[in-house]
């Protein structure tokens, strides 16, 4: 398989999502190097095969946003919303990443090495997502089907109006959010923990996490849940 | 001497203004339950519209077309300022998104047949794209909803163009709601739901939260798909002109803008009755702020929110947008509010089914129960079969001919060999208010008030 490198120094980006949306699908060239992403907003967004991109710096927002099948790397720290709406592939990120990373994921496996910021995982939809550090408040509000594994800490709010995802926290949880409740570890949970670290290269004792599901108290309107909706 | 007692009877049973029987319904049913009133459709009271609006047919000093003779263009193209393939549509009544979820399968497909058919668009809703949908509309535009229920970049690039929604005006500034009687497998499926849940959409996006943020986004959605697609945004009529300037900013082709008379699956009522602005001063505010950027013609322009006739359209038109789109105008075609349905050949009567639902037919917002006693918003699978898609779709491309004819007529009249051309100073107002809000005079006055004499 060909190694191509697209420098966004010098090439417009334009050309990059064009080339992996069109030349990629080809299938001779099997990894794309982005030099100087240098912030960029939308690198490597809608891939749609399963090509590996590295980006050798810091992205902008939407890094990786609605990837399919493809494997997207980045060296240094993410912005707003990487992964956001990912399909299937993985989206691997060795330094931080801001709000609303993985933001309704459907699918695939966001791994960040380091803290995420606010409403990471917010509106989550099948998704996987690895935190090697903390998350910041409203992570997993809404989120629907998933799975969270947090070897930080979390911030206030954790998994507000949870449906069917599941969340594991190693760290503190500051607060939790409304309908969101502790539930015991099954031996599934602790093998689904360690199957995601796994996944993520990342090292820590599965039994050391709690799980965080939804009490299922919100589900139907209900006039005694006291304004909690 | 023998008197009578006096019995004044309307004075002893005079109604209370504020405390009338609607209210005193309120108020128990507020008691009873502890929780808000839910329903369908739009603001139900009152308000200045389109009907406060008259034209000024051409006379002496203007000259009329030959009402069926001569031509009267409606061709109507949208997102032209960056896409590059815009949106062509034969006329310029375009369908509002209503989701699958709301909507059975059926009525979906119902209406892409007729759009179809008239060479114009439908819209998809908070809940995706169904494959019956995409299979009969020639054109379609795919929603981005805060909930981003089934959205997927797949059917992104299989979408015409692409709508980012900020707010409805049934609820500007809410989430949408479903429900759990209209979660059924399906729709549970397509939004990644339990079934049966109550649903309760987002009101904000996941993934950005100011024009600034939502320009990258709109870049994010032009970049995925190779910047083909118009982007169109839609807002809930409220701070009109300061939102539209906001969206233009963003970077929107199109901006639809919805008033409050904006039709809703399930909304609170307190929502729907006491939140927005009506489409008559949103329409105004909305193209002042298109020629304030000097955007007018380049940015084009969406009305909806209680556009039910072809002097509706003609009307929002003259004010300056180049479309609008229609949602309960469409259901009613289809035959909601109706006293029967047809099926099998035959007309059944429907009366027993409202009335199990506490209403009449002429006053139904039940599309919450998903009980649809005419078979439209529902998920059940014997009430969808109430309507089917070449029936729904032969009734509402009737409607859809007949606004249009009448949009033409009305052009006609007024001089205009293209339906774009019509303008302000065709309008005038019957209503200081609608004058006021439209920004056209008084009839018989140059007044136009807040601008002086």
């Amino acid at each position: 398989m060909e190694r191509l490198t697209f420098d966004l120094a010098a090439q417009p980006l334009r050309e990059l999502n064009t080339f992996l949306h069109t030349g990629a699908k080809e299938g001779k060239v099997g990894h794309v190097t982005v030099l100087n992403p240098d912030g960029a907003h939308n690198i490597a967004v809608g891939l749609d095969c399963p090509i590996e991109v590295e980006v050798v710096g810091h992205a902008g927002y939407y890094a990786g946003g609605m990837n399919k099948a493809a494997t997207v790397t980045i060296t240094g720290s993410a912005g707003t919303g990487v992964a956001e709406n990912m399909m299937s592939g993985k989206v691997h990120v060795k330094g931080f990443a801001s709000n609303g990373a993985g933001a309704s994921a459907h699918g695939g496996l966001l791994v960040i090495e380091g803290d995420a910021g606010l409403r990471c995982g917010i509106s989550l939809k099948g998704g996987n997502i690895v935190v090697g550090g903390s998350v910041g408040s409203f992570s997993a509000f809404m989120a629907q089907a998933g799975r969270m594994v947090i070897c930080g800490d979390a911030g206030d709010a954790l998994g507000d109006s949870l449906y069917e995802a599941v969340l594991y926290v190693k760290g503190e949880v500051k607060s939790l959010g409304a309908d969101a409740q502790y539930e015991e570890m099954s031996a599934e949970d602790i093998a689904a923990v360690a199957s995601l670290l796994d996944q993520a290269g990342l090292d820590h004792d599965p039994k050391a996490f709690k799980r965080i599901a939804s009490k299922r108290s919100l589900y139907h309107w209900n006039a005694d849940a006291n304004q909690e909706y | 001497m023998e008197t009578k007692p006096v019995q004044f009877k309307n004075l002893s049973r005079e109604e209370s203004y504020g405390f009338d029987r609607k209210t005193l319904d309120y108020i128990r049913n507020a008691a009873a339950h502890g929780l808000y009133e839910i329903r369908g459709m739009g603001a139900k009271r009152k308000l200045p519209n389109f009907d406060d609006l008259v034209f000024l047919g051409a006379s002496m000093s203007r000259y009329p077309l030959e009402g069926y003779r001569e031509k009267c263009l409606t061709k109507t193209v949208l997102g032209t300022r960056f896409a590059k393939k815009p949106i062509e549509l034969d006329i310029p009544i375009t369908i509002a998104g209503m989701s699958f979820g709301a909507l059975s399968a059926n009525v979906k497909e119902a209406l892409g047949l007729a759009a179809t058919e008239m060479g114009t668009s439908t819209t998809t809703g908070d809940g995706g794209m169904t494959q019956e949908e995409r299979r009969s509309s020639k054109t379609l535009i795919y929603q981005c909803l805060p909930s981003r229920y089934g959205f997927n970049p797949d059917d992104l690039r299989k979408a015409d163009a692409i709508e980012v929604v900020i707010g409805q005006g049934a609820k500007p500034g809410g989430g949408g709601m479903l429900l759990g009687q209209k979660v059924n497998p399906r729709v549970a499926k397509m939004r990644t739901l339990p079934e049966g849940v109550d649903q309760r959409s987002a009101c904000r996006h996941p993934d950005w939260t100011g024009p600034d943020d939502l320009a990258i986004k709109i870049q994010e959605l032009r970049e995925i798909t190779d910047w083909e697609k118009p982007i169109y945004v839609k807002v809930g009529a409220t701070r009109t002109f300061n939102d539209v300037k906001l969206a233009v900013h963003s970077g929107a082709d199109v901006v639809v803008v919805d008033g409050m008379q904006g039709g809703t699956a399930a909304t609170q009522t307190c929502f729907i009755e006491h939140v927005g602005i009506p489409t008559l001063a949103a329409v105004r505010q909305a193209v002042n702020a298109l020629e304030d950027l000097d955007m007018k013609g380049k940015v084009q322009l969406i009305v909806s929110g209680g556009i039910r006739t072809g002097a509706d359209v003609a009307k929002a038109l003259a004010m300056g947008a180049d479309a609008v789109a229609i949602g309960q105008g469409v259901l009613v075609a289809l035959g909601c509010n109706g006293e029967t349905y047809f099926q099998n050949g035959a007309h059944h009567d429907a009366i027993a089914d409202y009335n199990a639902l506490g209403t009449t037919p002429g006053f139904c917002h039940h599309c919450h129960t998903g009980k649809c006693p005419v078979g439209i918003t529902t998920q059940d699978a014997m009430l969808e079969q109430r309507l089917s898609p070449a029936m729904g779709a032969k009734h509402l491309k009737n409607y859809l001919k007949t606004l249009n004819m009448e949009l033409t007529t009305i052009a006609r009249a007024c001089g205009k060999q293209n339906v774009h051309h019509l303008e302000p100073e065709d309008l005038v107002a019957l209503t200081i208010e609608a004058a006021a809000m439209a920004g056209v005079p008084l009839a018989g006055t140059n007044w136009i008030p807040g601008r002086g004499f």
